[in-house]
């Protein structure tokens, strides 16, 4: 009774001096679809949440330099051996700080689950068609958002300066090199000089802390804002038309939901933190000029870059005199055209299909069998090259020699995607037009030809 | 005779004009290392387009007045009847609910006040606060050193001058920063119990002001005052560094002094209290 006093108060005053009532009523009334694939931004938006939050708690901890110190805390393998103040204050943060190693590891896994959120989201746009017309301006930003949170994942864990990230990082240098002409500049200016230098930890420490995380609350504030003005797409069904967004009220239904979205985001973090080790840097060592960890894989969603660098041929050759070193092609060229492709895609898209509508109702993925088979071969193809990330793993597994495994895997990378990507397609137009069949109902006859065809021949 | 239009746009164009030259200044600046002339170029750059922005809208554009509607700054009754019946509808989540209520205010409320636990985190490493600032890193013959680390003899201490010492090993240990004075002994007025911490007239008293915890930086020998250089407060240096000027209201505590074997000035103990500004659970 006198929290309802007190609230009725409190928005009168507010009431009195920005005119609220009909913002409020707007925003309340506002209609979410009730698909669940609607959610998977907001999986992205609350772990970038959890991000900042366990994140804030480490920056106290952390010391941003990679000058000499004598380790005393009380991890005692390392006791008296000297590394970097990075390494140091990390372990320490490990092991001395209460909460600290929770912390770091409810960090980290909220890192790699945000990544996986965007591109699951990413792909549930792709699929659905929802990039298209006026939804371009979101998907740029999407796209944007993608790369800033990949960049900020690799500048984050490469800050511990333990030998595993700094294998990392040597890697990413040597790729830096390779850039046309330009290559040398572009790692001394990022490196502050030749590798390992001085100044890349609190360069990345700068970028990972205020920079990157600035970029991208700011982007996802744009994100945001464009999606409120255009309101959400939603899938074709009764009453559902251009015109009209058909869900829940954002009050009190959609907030209730979305609230134990937040809550289940944190829970999963905070389970996997406690439950689940991930970089137990004190077992990979302060980083060592002359050595590198074995085996040695990035987090996940950089590992479709390392699964090309490990499956390109070797191939240098020179342009005009001037070398195009082995990291180039695969590790330059190759992610740089996936970037370009993705943001060129809803205008590839439109001159594939010929569509400029404005949409506000999605496709059905089957509803593009084409569609479908490009994102089939996108997944497959970025999947496999993760795999290949691991290839000393699998090998091992498999317990067939590593180089035998790449012969193979280069194959697959080629052939694979395209056979994936083509019953894809298959499956999407045999299903496209026959909403109550499924998969499990289809005969070999329905992929072969369009059920449409044999319909009308029949 | 010119066209006055022409005369202005002239005009605007040579500000943006001295923008560009002052840009070229702040390159070269940079190429030459000349910071002074970097950052004048960037101030001139700045003034050009400030001048000529200026004077674009103050002459070129159309100038006012103009009169835009203001609406009041509350809601119509109306429209706050509507916000009122959406929410009255079915917006009221928490009504008729009582038990999943106070649960939900329980249970964020315990797992707000767990999320203030790590807080406590901060303190890792270090000792309670109570126990460190009630005592500094003096002991009963720790020696006493200057600040270039080398220990301090009676002699060192001249009449008329200030000597500031360290517990030796702990140039770092800013409360126990203390001040050596040497006077004349017939003219100190210590408590009798006190005057046994002097050495040939050498007396020691913390270094850290008890107002705002400045260093005591300055010694008015011919009034034997200490005074702090942050907010002007002096200490009395015959009568136990009494404040008699300045905000500080405490004495400056008094270390124990000595003198071991080796004749070197050594401590007979820590500070009687602790040293520096005050807190609320001090002794």
């Amino acid at each position: 009774m006198i929290i309802r006093w007190l609230g009725r108060g409190a928005a009168r005053w507010f009431d009195g001096r920005l005119r609220l009532a009909s913002t409020v009523r707007t925003a309340v009334a506002k209609v979410f679809p009730d698909h669940w694939s609607f959610m998977l931004g907001e999986i992205a938006l609350y772990s970038f949440v959890t991000l900042v939050l366990t994140g804030t708690f480490l920056t106290l901890f952390f010391v941003p330099a990679t000058g000499d110190v004598a380790y005393d805390g009380s991890y005692a393998p390392l006791r008296g051996s000297t590394m970097s103040a990075a390494y140091a204050s990390t372990v320490e943060l490990s092991f001395d700080v209460r909460g600290g190693l929770l912390f770091r590891q409810v960090h980290h896994w909220s890192a790699l689950v945000f990544l996986a959120a965007i591109v699951v989201h990413l792909s549930r746009v792709f699929f659905t068609g929802a990039f298209r017309k006026p939804r371009e301006i979101n998907w740029l930003v999407g796209v944007t958002l993608f790369a800033t949170s990949i960049a900020n994942g690799f500048a984050g864990y490469s800050l511990p300066d333990d030998l595993l990230s700094a294998t990392g990082l040597r890697i990413a240098y040597s790729t830096l090199l390779s850039l046309p002409l330009v290559g040398p500049w572009a790692a001394f200016l990022l490196f502050g000089g030749e590798f390992p230098g001085e100044s890349i930890v609190p360069r990345l420490y700068v970028a990972h802390v205020l920079l990157l995380p600035g970029l991208i609350a700011a982007l996802v504030g744009v994100h945001m804002a464009v999606l409120v003005r255009q309101k959400h797409t939603h899938f074709p069904g009764p009453g559902r038309t251009d015109r009209t967004v058909v869900g829940s009220k954002l009050w009190p239904a959609y907030a209730f939901r979305s609230l134990a979205l937040l809550c289940a985001v944190l829970a999963v973090a905070f389970g996997l933190g406690a439950l689940v080790q991930i970089n137990p840097i004190w077992s990979y060592g302060p980083f060592q000029p002359a050595a590198a960890t074995s085996p040695a894989q990035p987090d996940w969603f950089l590992g479709w870059v390392e699964g090309a660098l490990r499956l390109f041929p070797p191939v240098e050759f020179r342009v005009f005199g001037h070398l195009v070193p082995a990291p180039f092609l695969p590790g330059v060229v190759m992610p740089g055209l996936t970037f370009l492709v993705l943001y060129a895609w809803p205008w590839i898209d439109r001159a594939v299909t010929g569509d400029r509508g404005r949409h506000q109702v999605l496709d059905r993925p089957r509803h593009r069998p084409a569609r479908v088979a490009v994102g089939v071969w996108a997944l497959s193809f970025y999947g496999l090259l993760l795999l290949s990330a691991a290839d000393d793993l699998v090998a091992m597994w498999l317990r067939v020699p590593v180089l035998d495994l790449v012969r193979i895997m280069r194959v697959v990378v080629i052939v694979v995607p395209l056979l994936l990507a083509a019953v894809g397609f298959a499956v999407a137009r045999a299903l496209r037009g026959r909403p109550e069949d499924t998969v499990g109902t289809l005969r070999w006859a329905d992929l072969t030809s369009p059920r449409e065809a044999r319909d009308e021949r029949r | 005779m010119t066209d006055p239009r022409r005369a202005v746009e002239r005009r605007i164009a040579a500000a943006f004009g001295v923008s560009t030259l002052a840009a070229v200044l702040a390159g070269a600046g940079y190429v030459l290392g000349d910071e002074m002339l970097l950052g004048l170029g960037f101030a001139l750059g700045f003034a050009g387009l400030a001048v000529g922005l200026a004077a674009w809208s103050r002459r070129l554009l159309p100038q006012g007045p103009y009169v835009e509607e203001r609406e009041p700054l509350i809601s119509p009754p109306l429209t706050r009847q509507a916000l009122e019946s959406e929410l009255g509808r079915d917006g009221r989540p928490f009504a008729r609910t009582a038990l999943p209520r106070r649960m939900l205010v329980l249970a964020v409320s315990a797992l707000g006040i767990v999320a203030l636990f790590p807080i406590r985190s901060l303190l890792f490493r270090v000792p309670s606060p109570r126990r460190a600032l009630a005592e500094t890193a003096w002991r009963a013959g720790t020696r006493a050193v200057g600040v270039d680390g080398r220990p301090v003899r009676a002699a060192d201490v001249v009449p008329g001058g200030m000597l500031t010492v360290f517990p030796e090993g702990r140039l770092d240990a800013a409360d126990s920063a203390a001040v050596l004075v040497r006077v004349d002994p017939a003219r100190l007025a210590l408590p009798p119990d006190r005057m046994r911490w002097t050495v040939d007239g050498i007396v020691a008293y913390s270094k850290v002001c008890t107002h705002a915890g400045c260093p005591i930086g300055l010694y008015l020998q011919t009034a034997q005052r200490l005074a702090c250089p942050c907010h002007q407060s002096v200490f009395d240096v015959l009568r136990g560094a009494l404040p008699v000027g300045g905000p500080a209201a405490r004495p400056l505590p008094q270390l124990p002094l000595g003198v071991d074997a080796e004749g070197v000035l050594v401590a007979r103990g820590d500070f009687p209290e602790p040293t520096g500004p005050g807190y609320w659970r001090r002794a």
